[in-house]
């Protein structure tokens, strides 16, 4: 790969996901306005897109307000750890054959260590704002993404043994011949579920619980630092997103009349509007079940799941 | 009532209990003050039928009333009991006459735990203090209030009170009265084994549908103890009351339950008609119990939406918001305003209804049933939506009239008990509905009979339609106002009539009437006092949502922080119906 076509492919990946995320705010607001029998944003611009315009605008001049109570260092550090984390691990995703920053041969490994330094950032957050709110959502948070963690790993695991990589784009090329949505499809359900509580969505936004915590972890933020955990929110659904494409639904690979960047983002979109209408309909549950559910049925579901996985790679 | 007083005199002796008539014909004793809790603990448990729902404690300052009460010396203050039995379908009211300038009585918190905030209203009103009441302090003005407000001498106008000056000192005051300590509410810091964190629920906060504070002891996410702090919406409505024409007073009580409308216009009024002694002809009434209903299906459309939305269930809230416009597009229709139509009136309704109402009516009656089913599985069957409210905040039947708790929350603890079919008012007794039950007892049966009593609405207003009686929409009786005006041209009687209710306002005869009628959230209740004037003598409103508070530290005991929205949500009630 020459240093030209290197450079080009990390700004555009840069430029590409940053853009998204903020295009998802408007994208987001017009499909549960859709769905919810109302308009949405449709003033500014045409179908309301320079709403996107003005609330960066907006974020960036608001008051970035420190409370005088809270851990100032921590405070400031932490909502760059989930910009960072996000976009570090949007390095080992082939968008398209020789499009990808890096091509890791630890590529799952490196996305499962990134996902998990998201964590610090709610865990950082909610205790350095030194807000009882903001303590409990954090608390929430780190339980709910170090359990999830877990069983997201195990359930990548089936995809690792079935392509024989831990590259990504190895495990692309090897669904060639069919997608792992179909021999992982209990692995596709969990790494699903495990991502959305990775992402604290709904029915898992139970960091910030709107109607119990207010906002919960982030409830302190204000100005750019809440745009930064706000951008890296819609970062991560980008992400999980381009990762259940590349792990279960062949990656770039279609048919050829459409080039394979295009086949990616098609089906990522795809995921990401799975995303957005989860939001506008599931309830949330409580926290002790959810953590009932990830750890009394998905945890042995995945492990299942490896072993037989295993099993029928040995016995083929 | 002859029972109930010779079962007291056989008890107590003759003289004891004296008995009073008033103009609603609801049995009244007058009972000496150290007689009280014995006489109380007999009524509540030694009786056959015992009256087992403490249903108001209140009481009216009658320095003021200028007419002979019933052959005794007049007193300074009268402490009012309303209490309800079950099994035998009545009410029963108890007085005992205080005198001095800050008298005190013994407090019957240890017979009623519902006494407790109605014992707190009353020093909080009137500087009535009970001996004997776990934690004495104001419950609706803030701490630092000057004067007792529903007592004579305190202005009823912020005119009467001087200009409004805030010094620093005051500032000062203020803020110190706004320092939070957790011992002034009951509350320990710690247990032996861990410090607990308290969490300050509101008054500002997603969760707590208007300005409600609830003050939580946590053990990690666990509630040891919540303690309700109400008072943030306290417009001073029975204050208000007393210098209003019984006229002029009715928009205030739109305002009172304010998702109910015209229904807190019903409860109100029936209890002036009982005064007066008016009739209202038969097709006001229908109209009344029709709008009623509408309100009732808009009150609980809001109560649905927002319900899922605490459980974090986003959309309904817009489904149910769109077909509650549809309900007040009639309402418009018919009454002109909205939410706040202030549509009733003493003797009848504003207006007769409009051309083409009918034809609005009956698309709604069509329309709406097959949103419920749909609403039903987006919400009622959401496995998660179970998960987050089946078996959560119950309380028995026991507890629940014990602490005072009426309507739905009632029902969901397998009572078939609704005023409209037990003691039927305006009418209600000629409409074939059921009486939605359940059994559990939790947020889910809650939210269940309410579901259900949509559906009841909706058939009661389809024979509201269907039946519509031909007649008058407002009585012929003097009082009624403003009256009819068919015939003051004609007439030098009604046309005085007119003039006077018109320009004084109608003077109600004097005496008192309690109503009660099966209101959205509860049983909501007018008790008026009237010396024969112009304006009341006293208004009290008696509201459901009260009780339905004060209970929430008791059913929210050991649940999480998450389970407290969902039983906060389940209850169903409006701040301005807990403040007035």
């Amino acid at each position: 790969m020459s240093t030209g076509h290197y450079w080009l492919v990390i700004g555009g990946v840069l430029f590409v996901i940053l853009n998204t995320a903020a295009g998802l705010i408007w994208l987001e607001r017009r499909m549960l306005a859709l769905w919810q029998d109302r308009y949405g944003p449709n003033r500014a611009g045409p179908f309301g897109l320079f709403i996107v315009l003005a609330d960066t605008i907006k974020l960036f001049f608001k008051e970035d307000w420190i409370p005088p109570f809270a851990d100032k260092v921590v405070f400031v550090f932490a909502p760059a750890v989930v910009v960072a984390s996000v976009l570090l691990s949007f390095t080992i995703i082939p968008f398209a054959p020789n499009v990808v920053v890096a091509d890791f041969n630890v590529g799952v490994l490196f996305f499962l260590a990134m996902s998990s330094m998201g964590v610090y950032s709610i865990v950082l957050g909610g205790w350095a704002s030194n807000n009882k709110y903001a303590l409990l959502g954090a608390m929430r948070g780190a339980s709910q993404m170090i359990s999830y963690e877990v069983f997201m790993g195990l359930s990548l695991m089936g995809v690792v043994i079935l392509s024989g990589s831990f590259n990504l784009s190895e495990i692309v090329a090897a669904q060639k011949n069919g997608w792992y949505i179909l021999p992982q499809c209990v692995g596709f359900f969990i790494f699903l579920i495990a991502g959305i509580a990775e992402t604290h969505r709904l029915p898992f936004d139970i960091p910030e619980a709107e109607s119990e915590l207010v906002a919960g972890f982030h409830s302190e933020y204000s100005g750019m630092k809440f745009g930064m955990i706000f951008i890296g929110e819609y970062m991560g659904i980008t992400l999980i997103s381009s990762m259940v494409v590349t792990l279960y639904f062949g990656g770039w690979l279609g048919p050829a009349f459409l080039p394979p960047v295009i086949w990616f983002v098609l089906k990522t979109f795809v995921f990401i509007m799975l995303f957005i209408l989860l939001r506008a309909s599931m309830p949330r549950p409580r926290y002790d079940q959810l953590m009932e559910y990830g750890w009394k049925i998905l945890f042995p579901l995945s492990l299942v799941n490896l072993l037989i996985t295993a099993a029928i790679k040995l016995l083929i | 009532m002859n029972d109930i007083k010779s079962a007291l005199d056989a008890r107590f002796g003759e003289q004891t209990c004296k008995e009073q008539v008033t103009r609603d014909a609801m049995p009244t004793f007058w009972v000496p003050q150290e007689k009280l809790v014995t006489v109380l603990q007999y009524l509540k448990s030694d009786l056959t039928q015992p009256y087992r729902m403490l249903y108001d404690l209140t009481a009216i300052d009658e320095r003021a009333y200028k007419r002979p009460q019933n052959g005794h010396i007049p007193f300074d203050f009268t402490v009012v009991y309303h209490l309800f039995s079950f099994g035998s379908n009545a009410f029963l009211r108890l007085k005992v006459g205080l005198r001095g300038e800050y008298p005190s009585m013994p407090s019957i918190t240890h017979i009623w735990p519902a006494a407790n905030w109605y014992e707190r209203e009353v020093f909080d009103m009137f500087g009535i203090r009970f001996d004997g009441h776990p934690l004495l302090k104001r419950i609706l003005m803030p701490s630092t209030w000057e004067g007792h407000p529903l007592r004579k001498e305190h202005p009823a106008r912020a005119t009467e009170m001087g200009p409004f000056k805030l010094f620093d000192e005051k500032v000062d005051r203020e803020q110190e009265a706004l320092q939070f300590r957790p011992e002034e509410w009951g509350l320990k810091l710690e247990s032996e084994d861990s410090d607990f964190m308290f969490l300050n629920i509101g008054p500002q906060h997603p969760g707590t549908h208007g300005v409600l504070r609830i003050i939580l002891q946590l053990k990690g996410e666990d509630i040891v103890d919540a303690v309700p702090d109400i008072g943030f919406h306290h417009r001073g409505a029975e204050k208000m009351g007393v210098r209003q024409s019984w006229h002029t007073y009715i928009p205030y009580t739109d305002r009172i339950d304010y998702l109910g409308g015209v229904m807190n216009n019903l409860a109100y009024l029936l209890s002036v008609e009982k005064l007066a002694g008016i009739e209202v002809p038969l097709r006001a009434q229908v109209i009344r119990v029709m709008l009623c209903e509408f309100f009732r299906i808009a009150s609980h459309l809001v109560w649905y939406g927002t319900f899922a939305q605490d459980v974090g269930q986003l959309s309904p809230v817009f489904y149910m918001f769109t077909d509650r416009e549809r309900v007040f597009e009639i309402i418009e229709a018919i009454c002109g305003g909205r939410m706040h139509p202030n549509w009733f009136r003493i003797g009848g309704v504003a207006q007769d209804l409009p051309n083409g109402w009918d034809k609005l009516v009956r698309e709604f009656v069509r329309y709406f049933p097959p949103k419920l089913r749909e609403y039903d599985k987006m919400v009622m069957q959401n496995a998660l939506f179970k998960a987050r409210t089946v078996g959560i905040g119950i309380y028995t039947l026991e507890e629940a009239i014990e602490w005072g708790v009426t309507g739905p929350g009632l029902r969901a603890c397998g009572l078939e008990w609704d005023m409209r079919k037990m003691r039927p008012y305006s009418g209600y007794e000629n409409f074939a509905f059921e009486v939605p039950v359940a059994n559990n007892g939790d947020c889910y049966d809650r939210a269940r009979v309410r579901v259900d009593e949509m559906r009841q609405s909706l058939r009661i207003i389809e024979q509201c339609l269907e039946h519509m009686p031909a007649g008058d929409f407002k009585s012929h009786h003097p009082l009624a106002t403003p009256p009819v005006k068919q015939y003051t041209m004609h007439d030098i009687e009604t046309l005085i009539h007119h003039f006077l209710n018109v320009s004084w306002g109608p003077v109600i005869p004097a005496g008192e009437a309690m109503s009660c009628i099966e209101a959205t959230k509860g049983w909501n209740g007018y008790y008026l006092t009237s010396d024969g004037n112009t304006s009341p003598y006293r208004v009290r409103v008696r509201t459901p949502s009260f009780p339905h508070m004060q209970m929430v530290p008791y059913i929210s005991r050991s649940y999480t922080v998450a389970d407290l929205l969902s039983i906060l949500g389940g209850m169903d009630y409006v701040l301005a119906d807990i403040d007035r």
